[in-house]
């Protein structure tokens, strides 16, 4: 690799600055693109301040090295961008002139995404005057028109009870042409309060940045501190925070299954899974107090240790949890009325996957391996492996088995860990401050997919960036593609097989 | 279909038999806090200051915990050298009054009390409710979806969520009320004819929660709207949640 054009980077080593080119904008450009083509992917883009101006970081995924490569370069107040030659850049494009004001000439569809100020006083990427008011997706759509054909509108508020975004499809009759997902309505301001003097706050944003992520966006933060400050996990703790995340993956999936059945009426395993997925959250709660694992991990470790009582509670309730989701598992996947509902229905290609940069399960099931815990481990995953699971159809009925395999993996590796668990301490206190002028890429695989946080640090060793990426930011544009030329009254059962998150988007 | 009925024998029947039984919680379960005042030294403040949201206050010796806004997280107890704060294992904590959360270490917990006899005599025995995440984080959504599972079934003491407006007698807001959410919040108790309950659950709803001060966010839906329940936690665990909603109907005293 041509690492003049880059700093080569690994989840969770820190780069020094100094280390990361910062090249012209031209070249800056030509190689985001290009690998980007090469079947490489941008895990992030954003800007991060610099002097008195923004310095732009881009974090490529080449598919084969295991690592990453960081370029810089200095946009000034406006720049070529980057979207008409690489489609994954789009919304990090958008969202770089939502916070920053800067302007990326060129983008075919430059709207804000979440719909607030920008975070540079008198920089505004639309011109718009500190007392004009912002509201969300009062903006422009792409419209369709022509005869017999309709809008339809759907949100912020939805039927159920979910999380608050609105979306627009161009229908020819029953059929999707277009849908655009306009966001932002659960924009509570999280990362920008996570630079600066350090917020007794930091660790319970990140876990509520998505709430149903809470372990997931939790050991991100934890794992990208550690690194900065040097501070060793015994491998006890690693082993705690790897049965955290695969409970809260194990919970998720026996969740989304259960809806998925309930979508296409069958609700035999509706009912189930919802009895089921609260078993699993409270086998979190056994061991941390909270179903959904809040206070369980810190810097340096976990809050929580596991006795040899618990470590049996918690095997025996494994056991017999998941002896019930197999049956309700396999009474979902026997019945033919359900697959038939689930196959080719909201399919996508693993080129469109590969274009549009889709992570965790939705790549999966486009037969892409696409998974931090085999391509870049970190924590307990660098000692033991979670075989990947793929399918290669692209449609509901991949994403739902995909989940399947997810819980037959997962159920293993939490059993093993519980039988196996080593001795240690539960936690080290963080002794160090963060090294100074430093990057760290910490990446985590959620039960949705690939988390990424990148973390950079002033000359006083303070955070001056955090840039946090959910998989849903990746996602959401791969959910309105799957709409194209499928029926409007299939958005739902498609909707609930990528389940993305709201508010790990809006942040 | 004889797989459907065997799984359905195989699983059991799995409804709680709550409010008659409580399931038991979690060992580590943090409920209603309990602080015993004689123990604390005039001028220590370690609780306060391990607090993240400035749920506690000490002044005067006297100790004042908000439940309004406070996480659980359990960091004042482990902070305090002297042991005097305590989290119970006491799962009903939803009241009528906002200052009613505003625990002393004095008097009786002030639990809800049913809505008034009038309105009760409105209802019948339904209570219908349309549930808005305002910039709530999917985990008191969860937590409140949970209870229309087949574990609490909800529709037995007739209380359901609907999905328009029109028909519900109330709301239920999660979260700290973005701005963003502002005005569809409002046009959605618009939309709901009267009596219209609000229902506050979780801290973020209640207060603004770890998002107060943050000016994308207004500071719960107490600064839009009138409450006639709240319910404190982060997210309320679903019988919390539950105890709320069975006492505001009067099933539960
Ligand atoms: S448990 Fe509540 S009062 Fe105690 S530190 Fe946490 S948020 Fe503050």
């Amino acid at each position: 690799m041509n690492t003049a054009c880059g700093a080569q980077a690994f989840n969770c080593i820190p780069v020094h600055l100094s280390e990361i080119p910062v090249l012209s904008l031209a070249l800056f450009r030509e190689h985001v693109v290009r690998r980007v083509a090469e079947n490489g992917r941008l895990v992030s883009l954003f800007g991060s301040p610099c002097g008195s101006g923004v310095r732009l970081y881009a974090v490529l995924g080449t598919a084969d090295s295991g690592g990453f490569t960081v370029l810089a370069a200095d946009p000034g107040d406006r720049y070529p961008a980057l979207t008409p030659d690489c489609a994954q850049a789009s919304w990090f494009e958008r969202e770089i002139a939502e916070q920053w004001g800067i302007r990326p000439d060129g983008h075919p569809w430059l709207k804000p995404l979440r719909f607030h100020r920008s975070w540079r006083a008198g920089h505004d990427a639309w011109g718009r005057g500190p007392g004009e008011p912002i509201e969300p997706s009062v903006t422009e759509f792409y419209r369709v028109e022509g005869e017999e054909v309709h809008e339809v509108a759907v949100g912020p508020v939805h039927a159920g009870i979910i999380e608050p975004g609105h979306f627009r499809f161009q229908c020819h009759g029953e059929n999707v042409m277009h849908l655009e997902i306009s966001l932002g309505y659960q924009h509570r301001g999280i990362e920008r309060r996570l630079t600066g003097e350090p917020s007794p706050r930091i660790m319970h944003y990140l876990e509520a940045l998505a709430g149903d992520t809470s372990i997931g966006h939790g050991l991100a933060y934890c794992q990208g501190m550690e690194a900065l400050t040097r501070t060793p996990v015994s491998f006890r703790a690693e082993e705690i925070r790897g049965i955290a995340l695969e409970l809260e993956r194990l919970a998720n999936h026996a969740g989304d299954l259960g809806a998925l059945s309930g979508d296409v009426g069958y609700l035999p395993t509706a009912s189930f899974c919802g009895r089921l997925r609260g078993d699993l959250l409270n086998i979190t709660a056994l061991a941390c107090g909270n179903r959904f694992g809040r206070g369980w991990l810190r810097p340096g470790g976990v809050a929580w240790d596991l006795t040899p009582d618990l470590l049996g509670q918690m095997l025996d309730r494994l056991d017999r949890t998941s002896r019930d989701l197999n049956g309700a598992l396999e009474l979902l996947f026997n019945s033919p009325s359900v697959m038939a509902r689930f196959e080719e229905t909201g399919a996508l290609t693993p080129a469109l996957c590969q274009e549009l940069g889709l992570v965790g399960v939705a790549a999966r099931a486009c037969n892409v391996g696409r998974d931090v815990r085999f391509e870049r481990p970190a924590g307990i995953y660098r000692f033991v492996s979670i075989p990947l699971t793929t399918w290669p159809t692209g449609d509901v009925f991949a994403r739902a088995q995909v989940r399947r395999g997810e819980i037959r993996q997962s159920t293993h590796f939490i059993r093993q860990r519980l039988e196996e668990l080593s001795e240690g301490s539960a936690c080290t206190a963080p002794a160090r401050r963060p090294v100074a002028d430093s990057l760290v890429i910490s990446l985590v695989e959620g039960w949705r997919g690939e988390i990424c946080h990148a973390i950079i640090t002033g000359a006083d060793g303070r955070i001056a960036r955090y840039k946090v990426v959910d998989p849903s930011f990746h996602n959401w544009m791969g959910l309105a593609l799957a709409l194209r030329g499928q029926q409007i009254s299939d958005f739902p059962l498609c909707n609930k097989s990528f389940n993305l998150s709201y508010c790990g988007f809006d942040l | 279909m004889i797989g459907a009925l065997l799984a359905r024998l195989s699983q059991g029947y799995r409804t709680l038999k709550y409010p008659e039984e409580t399931p038991p919680l979690s060992g580590r379960y943090r409920g209603l806090p309990q602080f015993d005042g004689t123990r604390c030294p005039a001028d220590c403040t370690v609780c306060s200051g391990a607090c993240p949201t400035g749920a506690i206050t000490r002044s005067e010796g006297k100790t004042r915990l908000d439940l309004g806004t406070c996480l659980f997280c359990g960091q004042c107890a482990a902070a305090c050298p002297e042991h005097a704060l305590t989290f119970s294992r006491e799962h009903r904590m939803a009241v009528r009054q906002r200052d009613g959360l505003v625990l002393d270490g004095a008097g009786p917990f002030p639990h809800a009390a049913a809505l008034e006899p009038g309105l009760r005599r409105l209802l019948g025995r339904s209570l219908r409710l349309r549930e808005v995440s305002a910039g709530g984080c999917n985990a008191c959504e969860a937590d409140t979806n949970v209870l229309s599972t087949i574990s609490y079934d909800l529709a037995r003491f007739g209380i359901q969520f609907v999905a328009s407006p029109r028909h519900a007698d109330g709301l239920l807001v999660t979260g700290p009320v973005t701005r963003n959410m502002e005005t569809a919040l409002m046009k959605t108790y618009e939309a709901i004819p009267e009596p219209n309950v609000v229902i506050a659950a979780g801290a973020c709803a209640i207060s603004g929660g770890m998002f107060s001060g943050h000016d994308e966010v207004v500071r719960g839906v107490g600064e839009l709207l009138p409450v006639d329940l709240f319910v404190p936690g982060c997210p309320p665990h679903p019988l919390t949640i539950l105890d709320g909603l069975l006492r505001l109907i009067g099933r539960v005293r």
